[in-house]
């Protein structure tokens, strides 16, 4: 089922939380929203599910305008962040929960429902702890249980907020893997919210970076990392530097000094020039180069990141060979080859 | 050589536990408080029944069945069928507003719903004969309808259900706002409706506290003298509950009599007592996991 958000925005007593978002999500697909806390990517998720109701715009499932709808006829599966399990039922409780509640025409029998429950236990890989309480379970194994209950009602979208927030980074990892396993087998089409962007790079087909209310950038991770289209996701995601410079008709200028730069366009103005640390080259005797003073040099496995202080107030972080030597207190020449320019 | 002898020079010291006290320190403390509660509470409790039993267990039995303390303990018990569900109903209520939503005034409605234990009870009844008294703006008009209010049944509710409106509510708020409402969010998204929402995931999350809200409950209406006194109007066989029927047996000099009914509502408040701790040992766990996750 493909969802479509179209100019939503929510107000929260008169606190902006999204302004106008619009966003396509296609069938089958697995999508990351990211962003720093405040940016409204839960919002957008309890927004999509019906656990909140926009203040105005249209949310489509399909073709249908599902934005009236209840969240109880949405039919999507919602993961909790602290997963929300019911204390007082059994692991297969739980997890027949959502059908045990359906009007009695739709309803499986008891027996069914329970092993309905026992195959979405061996799909979350927990076959055996059907009768365990919550209270009994690691937080990985609630996680995973909190899954199998969202995928019984059989969702048109499931949704996770923060998966896998409350987890330790070894657990993490393993699942990690284990929901894009999971997504490839079911084909559900699956949003998830996550502030970790490593984890939303590289579980999800495309990324939505979020900030302060509002999508920033969607797209692939090739494209949201090697093509930012803002300062910001060039700040969020991945290292960044950037100084301030000055745009002259086709010339870069930093300071009074004009920079080698090749293949950009920029209107005329203050510009900021983001680069990544790793995307710079050394230029021996500095023509045309950003010169700064080396402050610190730190060797970081087979690299050495060097901070250096530019003009007065920038300031710097590039990556060397390890065995390029750079004194503190000595001055340095750089060229980015990658780079931007933001009009500041 | 040299190590050995450091060693042997150090004198052993015997370690202390950081929280251990002296074992005189700990006799008199258990000591004090064991007289404290000798002194307080056993003693009196004990001295009801052998004041109860003073006359033997026929003249016990003589007193309870005696038409005037049936009437009373009827009336004890009708008061708390009906003032108990209702204060289930607004207990539930209120803690599920409070607990559920944000709204303005949420603080005021938190306090208005302890003003019962800050109030004397005897205003409490007072008000309620300035209220529906006959000097009261409403008085006339319910007389005229043939409404009684004051020194009846109704009157008792009333005044019953003021001094015990505190009690459900009291218990579920915490535990309410603690769980938040993640779990109910999470039964409708799978398709719950409200009441099976309420039913099966709102409902057993509080229950303990539930039950152990309407122990208390029951024992204070059960129990309530101030309140109701004022509202009652004391007419034997008619509007007197237990704790009314034993202050005027006792009155008249009846201790035989006074102490028997005193038994039963002693009685009822170590039934409540035991109860509420083989409910604490039986499904202490439960209650433990369903505090906090």
């Amino acid at each position: 089922m493909s969802v479509s958000i179209r100019n939503v925005r929510k107000e929260f007593e008169n606190f902006p939380a999204l302004h106008d978002v619009s966003l396509d999500i296609k069938t089958s697909e697995l999508i990351a929203l990211l962003g720093p806390s405040g940016s409204g990517k839960t919002t957008l998720l309890r927004l999509i599910a019906g656990l909140e109701s926009p203040t105005a715009g249209s949310v489509f499932f399909g073709d249908e305008d599902a934005s009236h709808r209840s969240v109880q006829e949405r039919n999507v599966g919602f993961v909790f962040q602290h997963y929300a399990l019911f204390r007082h039922m059994t692991v297969a409780d739980n997890i027949g929960f959502g059908l045990k509640v359906r009007p009695s025409a739709t309803r499986p029998s008891k027996a069914d429902i329970r092993a309905r429950a026992i195959e979405l236990l061996r799909l979350v890989q927990l076959s055996g702890l059907e009768n365990r309480y919550p209270a009994q379970l690691s937080g990985g194994q609630r996680q995973r249980v909190a899954l199998a209950r969202a995928m019984a009602i059989e969702p048109k979208v499931l949704l996770l907020d923060e998966p896998f927030g409350a987890l330790d980074a070894q657990v993490r990892r393993e699942l990690r893997r284990w929901l894009r396993e999971i997504h490839e087998a079911t084909g559900h089409t699956t949003v998830f919210v996550t502030h970790d962007q490593e984890e939303a790079l590289e579980l999800a087909d495309r990324v939505v970076v979020m900030s302060q209310g509002r999508i920033e950038q969607v797209g692939t991770a090739d494209e949201v990392y090697d093509n930012p289209n803002s300062p910001f996701v060039y700040g969020f995601i991945g290292d960044s530097s950037s100084i301030p410079v000055q745009v002259e008709g086709d010339r870069v200028l930093l300071g009074d000094k004009r920079l080698a730069l090749k293949g950009w366009s920029a209107k005329d103005g203050k510009a900021q020039l983001f680069f990544r640390p790793h995307d710079v080259e050394i230029v021996e005797g500095g023509e045309g180069a950003i010169l700064g003073k080396v402050l610190a040099s730190r060797r970081v496995a087979g690299l050495r990141r060097v901070e250096l202080s530019v003009e007065d107030d920038g300031h710097v972080e590039i990556e060397l060979p390890a065995d390029r030597d750079a004194p503190v207190g000595s001055t340095l020449g750089f060229r980015p080859q990658r780079f931007k320019l933001f009009p500041a | 050589m040299a190590l050995e002898q450091s060693f042997a020079q150090t004198p052993l010291r015997p370690l202390k536990s950081a929280v251990t006290e002296s074992l005189t320190t700990r006799i008199v403390l258990i000591a004090i408080s064991l007289l404290f509660l000798a002194l307080f509470l056993v003693t009196p409790l004990v001295m009801v029944f052998i004041q109860a039993f003073a006359g033997g267990w026929s003249t016990y039995l003589a007193s309870l069945v005696e038409p005037d303390a049936m009437a009373a303990i009827r009336l004890t018990l009708t008061v708390a069928v009906i003032s108990v569900p209702l204060n289930i109903v607004f207990g539930l209520a209120a803690a599920w507003a409070i607990a559920k939503f944000e709204f303005k005034g949420k603080a005021f409605l938190i306090t208005l719903i302890d003003l019962p234990f800050s109030v004397s009870p005897v205003i409490a009844g007072l008000v309620y004969v300035l209220l529906f008294g006959g000097g009261s703006v409403l008085g006339p008009w319910l007389k005229s309808h043939g409404i009684e209010i004051l020194f009846a049944v109704p009157g008792i509710v009333l005044a019953t259900i003021f001094v015990t409106f505190p009690f459900v509510a009291r218990e579920l708020i915490p535990l309410m706002q603690d769980q938040g409402s993640g779990d109910e969010e999470a039964a409708l998204s799978l398709g719950a409706s409200g009441w099976q929402t309420f039913w099966y995931v709102t409902l057993p999350n509080v229950k303990w506290a539930l039950l152990y809200g309407v122990l208390l409950c029951n024992a204070r209406a059960m129990g309530e003298f101030g309140a109701v006194s004022v509202v009652s109007g004391h007419i034997r066989g008619l509007t007197n509950t237990m704790p009314l029927h034993v202050e005027i047996l006792y009155n008249e000099y009846n201790a035989v009599g006074a102490f028997a009914v005193a038994s039963l509502l002693a009685l009822l408040a170590l039934v409540t007592l035991v109860l509420k701790s083989f409910l604490e040992f039986r499904y202490g766990d439960e209650m433990a996991a369903t505090a906090k996750h």
